[in-house]
C-alpha cells in the first residue's frame, strides 16, 4: 500500500548562502495492508522528514513514493489532496484548527468532507471523543483552550475518524496516561485488523513492539551516517 | 473535470512599471486558491485582472459558463461580463465600505443583489435577507440598521451576506480578514470555510497573514515583484519552501 523507492532529501537554505543540506538518501519502505512499520533512529534521524515526505508535506528530492495509486513524489496539488481525503490520513503532533470550531466539529471534518451525513459524521466524532476521554462538556468547545494531553486526543480523534487506508501516526502515545495510551493503541490494532497500512514513530517502546510488525531505521538512509 | 477557471498569461504594465507578468493557473470547482506576497507584489493587480476590474495587456481568462462551457472573460461583452459578476462571481474587499452601499439598511444591501439577478417578491427577498444575515451571525433586530452603525467586523460579515446570497460559484477575496481584530478574524475564517465548504465554493484568496491562508487555502502561489516564484500545496509552501523569496517570507512571521 506504501512504497518507497530511493528517495532523497535535501534542504537548500537560500538565505543562508544557499547551504545544500542532504538530509536522507536512497530511502526504501514497503508496508502491506494490515501491517504497521515502525521508523526508528535517534532524534535528528530523519523520522519525521520521511513521514512528511509520505504526507506531500515535504517535498523529495528524488525517488518514488507511492501510496496507493498515487506518486506523492510527482503528483499534482490536486491529486495529493484528493489522496488525503479518501486515502491517506496523519496524525500529527500538533493541532491545527481554525479558532472557535467546537472540538465535535473539528473531529468530524474529515468525514464532513468526504460527504457523509452531518448526523453520523458527528456521532462517530462523538463516540471517539468518550474512548479517548474528552468529558461531553468539552465537546462544544473550541480544542484551542484544551492542555496539551487533550489537543492530542483530539488530532487523534480526528485522525481516527476516517478508516484511512493508510496511515501515518507521529509519536501517537507521546504524554498520554496509562489508559489513553491503552485507548490509542487499541485504536491503532483496529485500524490494522480493518486493513490499514500504518507507519508510525513510537518513542515508546512497549507500545511499538505491541502493535508494530517490523521496525526500519532510518539512520540507514541519512547521508554520512550509513 | 473542466477547471472553473484557466488562467494564461495574464501581463499587466502600468506605463513602465510592471504590475504582473505571465501569470498562469487553474482553478477547480471547490478549491481555495491563497495568493501571498508582500505590499506591491503584484497580487492585487493579478486579482483585479481575473475579477474583470482592471484590462490586462495580455492573457486569458477562461470562466467555465453555466452555459457556454470555458469562455474568455477578458473578450466578452461588458454586459456579459457584468452579468456573470452577478450570477457567479463575488468581490469581498478588504474594506467593507468598498463593497457595501454605505447609506442602505443591512437587509436592503443583501436584498439588493437579490433583486440584480431578478427576485422582486418582496416578502422573499425580505425572507432570504434574514436567513443570510442570521448565517453570518448579525441579529435579527439589526436588519433595517445602515451599515454605517456597524462595527468593523459586523462590516464585514455584512459585505460576505451581500456577496454570497446569490449563490456564487467563484469568490475573490482581497484580504478578507485584514484590519480586523484577531477574535473577529477567527470568526470570519470560521464562517468563510463554513460557507466554502457547504456551497462547494472555489475561490481565490489574496493576503498577506500567512497563517489565514494556512486555515484556508487549499493551494497557494506566492507572488514577488510581479511574479509567480512557488506555488504548490499550501502546507507544503509554507512547511518546505523551495524559493529564498518565501524561506525569507516564512521565518519572518512572528510566532505566537
Amino acid at each position: 500500500m506504501i512504497e518507497l523507492d530511493d528517495v532523497s532529501k535535501t534542504f537548500t537554505l537560500h538565505n543562508q548562502g544557499g547551504a545544500v543540506i542532504p538530509v536522507m538518501q536512497g530511502a526504501g519502505l514497503r508496508v502491506a495492508r494490515g501491517e504497521c512499520v515502525a521508523l526508528t533512529g535517534k532524534s535528528g534521524a530523519g523520522k519525521s522528514t520521511l513521514m512528511r515526505m509520505i504526507y506531500g508535506n515535504y517535498l523529495a528530492a528524488s525517488g518514488r513514493i507511492m501510496v496507493g495509486e498515487v506518486d506523492v513524489a510527482a503528483a499534482t496539488p490536486r491529486d495529493i489532496l484528493d489522496l488525503r481525503r479518501h486515502t491517506l490520513g496523519y496524525v500529527s503532533q500538533f493541532l491545527r484548527v481554525v479558532p472557535r470550531v467546537p472540538t465535535l466539529e473539528v473531529v468530524a471534518e474529515p468525514l464532513l468532507a468526504l460527504g457523509h451525513a452531518r448526523d453520523a459524521a458527528l456521532e462517530r466524532a462523538g463516540t471517539l471523543l468518550a474512548r479517548l476521554n474528552i468529558p461531553e462538556r468539552l465537546w462544544q468547545l473550541s480544542p484551542t483552550t484544551f492542555s496539551g494531553g487533550e489537543q492530542q486526543r483530539v488530532n487523534i480523534a480526528r485522525g481516527f475518524a476516517h478508516a484511512y487506508p493508510a496511515l501515518l501516526l507521529d509519536e501517537p502515545t507521546a504524554s498520554l496516561d496509562a489508559m489513553n495510551r491503552e485507548t490509542v493503541l487499541c485504536l491503532v490494532e483496529e485500524a490494522k485488523a480493518g486493513g490499514a497500512a500504518i507507519v508510525g514513530i513510537f518513542h515508546d517502546e512497549s507500545a511499538r513492539h505491541r502493535v508494530c510488525d517490523r521496525e526500519i531505521d532510518v539512520s540507514g538512509f541519512t547521508p554520512g551516517l550509513s | 473535470m473542466t477547471p472553473l477557471l484557466q488562467v494564461r498569461g495574464i501581463t499587466k504594465f502600468y506605463g513602465a512599471r510592471l504590475g504582473c507578468r505571465d501569470v498562469g493557473f487553474d482553478l477547480y470547482p471547490g478549491e481555495v486558491m491563497g495568493i501571498v506576497g508582500e505590499s506591491g507584489s503584484g497580487k492585487t493587480t493579478l486579482l483585479g485582472c481575473l475579477a474583470g476590474q482592471i484590462a490586462p495587456d495580455a492573457g486569458e481568462v477562461l470562466f467555465d459558463t453555466r452555459a457556454d462551457g470555458p469562455r474568455d472573460t477578458l473578450t466578452m461583452s461588458e454586459p456579459e461580463r457584468r452579468m456573470l459578476s452577478r450570477t457567479d462571481w463575488a468581490f469581498v474587499h478588504q474594506h467593507a465600505r468598498d463593497g457595501l452601499r454605505m447609506g442602505v439598511s443591512a437587509g436592503g444591501n443583501v436584498g439588493e443583489r437579490l433583486m440584480a439577478v431578478g427576485a422582486r417578491h418582496y416578502g422573499e427577498i425580505r425572507g432570504q435577507a434574514a436567513d443570510w444575515l442570521g448565517r453570518v451571525e448579525i441579529p435579527d433586530d439589526r436588519i433595517d440598521d445602515r451599515p454605517t452603525a456597524f462595527s468593523g467586523g459586523m462590516q464585514q460579515r455584512l459585505q460576505i451576506a451581500r456577496n454570497l446570497v446569490t449563490g456564487p460559484r467563484l469568490v475573490f477575496m482581497d484580504e478578507p480578514t485584514g484590519g480586523l481584530d484577531v477574535s473577529v478574524q477567527a470568526r470570519l475564517l470560521d464562517l468563510l470555510r463554513g460557507l466554502v465548504r457547504e456551497m462547494g465554493l472555489s475561490a481565490i484568496i489574496v493576503t498577506h497573514d500567512l497563517a489565514v491562508v494556512r486555515l484556508l487555502a487549499d493551494r497557494l502561489m506566492v507572488m514577488k515583484d510581479g511574479h509567480v516564484v512557488e506555488r504548490g500545496l499550501t502546507d507544503q509552501v509554507l512547511d518546505d519552501p523551495q524559493h529564498g523569496y518565501t524561506q525569507l517570507l516564512v521565518s519572518s512571521v512572528l510566532q505566537v
